[in-house]
């Protein structure tokens, strides 16, 4: 799960990870009052999950609460387009009000869960403020990589490695120092799967803080943190993955034409794939679990139709542990209750397959039944009527 | 023979009294699978399945010697349920549950690193030695439709495909040594390196059937280990997930390790990979079959 800037950088300040001084705010007023608070120079940053947000005129720097408040009338209400947002953007609801810090260096400190070690690894490097993928292929060794161990943590002499690894000196070590250990403590204790902060900068007074902050979390792990999952911020999301996700469907919506509804991920990865060779797009990725039942293959159904694209749906079963009669009669049931006015294609196999496909034969319903899954995907392309 | 599970592996099955446990048990038994104890905290004393049950694995293995231990646990007390296998010196750790943290995830790999313990999983679906021993969910109610004695290995990422591809074997005639389900998540124990390793060193296995996901570098390593002669064995390997790669926003799937980061993971390089140390590798699920027979000597 992500969140926004601003909710970051507040979690990040109960752990005494540092940031600029500065609040949210929802309408230029607000913006102009907190601006005034802070006295001096502002940036005022749009808050929206993507990244990009500079490029695409969302983050802007103001020389006193006047123009504040009127950059945030620019920023609050506009929709962004970065990179990441796709062509349709997002609308901008709120933004960071921040004092203008004056930057001495920009350095990048992350900790990300290495998957060939199964560890966790702080990365740092002097080279911040620019695409840390770069700076890995072209100056590797400006990038300190240190593997921790998540029994122990980290100890202070890790910490202040760490710290001379970023180039401080002198009274700032000991900052530096804090702020890596006061970081791992939160991706500890949170359950982060990513956090980045690029740049973090020393400023000419001499303090060290995080100016901007990726902070990714687990999902598998917000049941931890409730705190967390209130922060949610659902327009942020697919309105059709939101749905799915009230249902425990694992739904990712896609552009193509074809709905899947399969069970298990890699099934569901080899079915997009034959559909792609067999001259289609899928219109979704729908994993609907192991332990399918009407009430799921039912709402799954309703995701699908909802999906204006789809101009046929294919259903495709592997009864491993559950049984293929089981699963038909679920398939069966659903579309009797929801209007599917395209056409449907099934392949089913495993456990009691000839007790499921009399079940899809006997239903009076318009199945078409696939034998394997390239004439399944033949068939359902043949559907398309191209 | 076969790699890690057979008739006389000892079988100590944590979670004991849960419902996915009382469900499963009678079946791994039919199959043979010799089950010696189980565990559940506060249910010392009962029997499941005419299986004494302890309250902890400590107590179970001062009654009984256990080679394996298999967890029917909820993903958010797996943690603590394999550090305590772990701790208690059980040589090999089976984890099925689907959504560990992460950070649990990570912490029980190290320690059981350290402890020289073998972890397969989590999101495991269990392991398969046809005709001898399952554990997990491997084979639902009828395992003899799906998996024959033979002289194929079967390694899967996914659970589902694994049990799939060994149907398709056994329809054309051709059995299975061991099926392992390593587990669809961003960490595991054993990888594809552990598992082949092992079929290397089993006579019987004369030919391995791996398949992989998008995401992680394991079927990368798995590359590696063939071409620098670390297996010798013929190699048969399906990647599914070509299309994602063409798609803006990485699909995260249920398998989180089906994450596509920065070219590392992509199925194309995998593939790639694969057919350079010599892997037959099929692009689509129908060309296994004939693969797997070819590389029998059996065409």
């Amino acid at each position: 799960m992500n969140i926004h800037e601003y909710q970051g950088k507040e979690l990040f300040q109960k752990y005494g990870v540092t940031v600029p001084r500065g609040r949210v705010a929802d309408t230029p007023e607000e913006a102009e009052a907190i601006a005034k608070e802070l006295g001096g120079a502002v940036v005022v940053k749009a808050q929206i999950h993507a990244g990009g947000r500079g490029k695409g005129g969302g983050v802007k720097l103001a020389k006193d609460p006047a123009e504040a408040k009127q950059v945030a009338s620019q920023i609050i209400g506009m929709t962004l387009v970065t990179h990441q947002t796709g062509p349709e953007g997002r609308l901008v609801k709120k933004v960071l009000v921040e004092e203008a810090s004056d930057i001495a260096n920009e350095l990048y400190l992350s900790i990300v869960l290495d998957r060939a070690t199964g560890r966790p690894v702080i990365m740092a490097s002097t080279e911040g403020g620019m695409d840390i993928e770069e700076v890995a292929a072209k100056t590797p060794e400006k990038l300190h990589k240190i593997p921790v161990d998540p029994a122990i943590g980290i100890w202070p002499s890790t910490a202040r490695r760490i710290a001379y690894g970023l180039g401080l000196s002198g009274d700032q070590v000991k900052d530096g120092a804090k702020f890596v250990a006061n970081l791992y403590k939160f991706y500890d204790e949170m359950d982060c799967s990513l956090l980045e902060i690029n740049p973090l900068v020393q400023t000419k007074d001499g303090r060290v803080f995080a100016l901007d902050a990726k902070v990714n979390f687990d999902d598998n792990a917000l049941y931890r943190h409730k705190d967390v999952m209130e922060m949610r911020d659902i327009d942020e999301e697919d309105p059709l993955e939101v749905e799915a996700s009230k249902y425990n469907l694992n739904y990712i919506k896609l552009d193509g034409e074809v709905a899947c509804m399969v069970n298990g991920a890699g099934l569901a990865m080899a079915t997009m794939d034959i559909i792609k060779l067999t001259g289609a797009s899928p219109a979704n990725f729908l994993d609907v679990g192991g332990g399918a039942n009407q009430e799921m293959v039912e709402n799954a159904f309703r995701i699908l139709m909802s999906d204006k694209g789809v101009k046929a749906v294919l259903i495709n079963i592997f009864g491993g542990i559950l049984r293929c009669d089981v699963l038909a009669e679920g398939v069966v049931a659903a579309v009797k209750n929801v209007n599917v006015n395209v056409p449907i294609v099934i392949r089913m196999e495993g456990t009691n397959v000839e007790q499921g496909r009399e079940i899809l034969e006997n239903s009076g319903l318009d199945f078409t039944v696939g034998d394997g899954m390239a004439d399944a995907a033949e068939k359902v392309v043949a559907a398309l009527g191209r | 023979m076969s790699i890690i599970l057979d008739g006389e592996t000892r079988v100590l099955v944590q979670g004991a009294t849960g419902a996915e446990a009382r469900r499963l048990i009678p079946t791994m038994q039919d199959y043979g699978t010799n089950i010696v104890a189980g565990v559940s905290p506060g249910k010392g004393g009962e029997r499941v399945c005419g299986v004494s049950v302890y309250s902890t694995v400590a107590a179970a293995l001062r009654e009984h010697e256990a080679d394996l231990s298999v967890l029917f646990i909820p993903a958010r007390y797996s943690r603590d349920a394999a550090l305590e296998a772990i701790d208690s010196g059980v040589p090999a750790v089976n984890v099925l549950a689907e959504g560990i943290p992460h950070h649990d995830a990570c912490e029980v790999l190290t320690r059981a690193k350290e402890a020289g313990t073998l972890v397969i999983g989590p999101n495991s679906q269990g392991m398969m030695s046809p005709g001898k021993a399952k554990v997990g969910g491997t084979g639902g109610e009828v395992p003899d439709l799906m998996f024959t004695p033979g002289p194929v290995g079967v390694v899967s990422r996914s659970g589902g495909m694994g049990a799939e591809l060994s149907m398709a074997l056994t329809r054309a005639g051709i059995g299975q040594s061991t099926y392992i389900a390593i587990g669809g998540d961003l960490l595991v124990g054993a990888d594809f390196v552990e598992i082949l390793g092992r079929f290397e060193k089993d006579p019987e296995t004369e030919c391995v059937v791996m398949f992989g996901e998008p995401g992680t570098a394991r079927e990368d390593q798995a590359a590696e280990f063939i071409a620098s002669g670390g297996f010798t064995k013929p190699v048969v390997a399906m990647i599914p997930g070509e299309f994602m790669e063409n798609m803006e926003t990485p699909a995260t799937q249920s398998h989180t390790g089906a994450l596509i980061e920065r070219g590392v993971g992509a199925p194309s390089r995998k593939k790639r990979l694969l057919r350079e140390a010599g892997v037959h590798v099929a692009e689509r699920f129908t060309e296994i079959v004939p693969l797997v027979r070819k590389a029998l000597g059996k065409s």
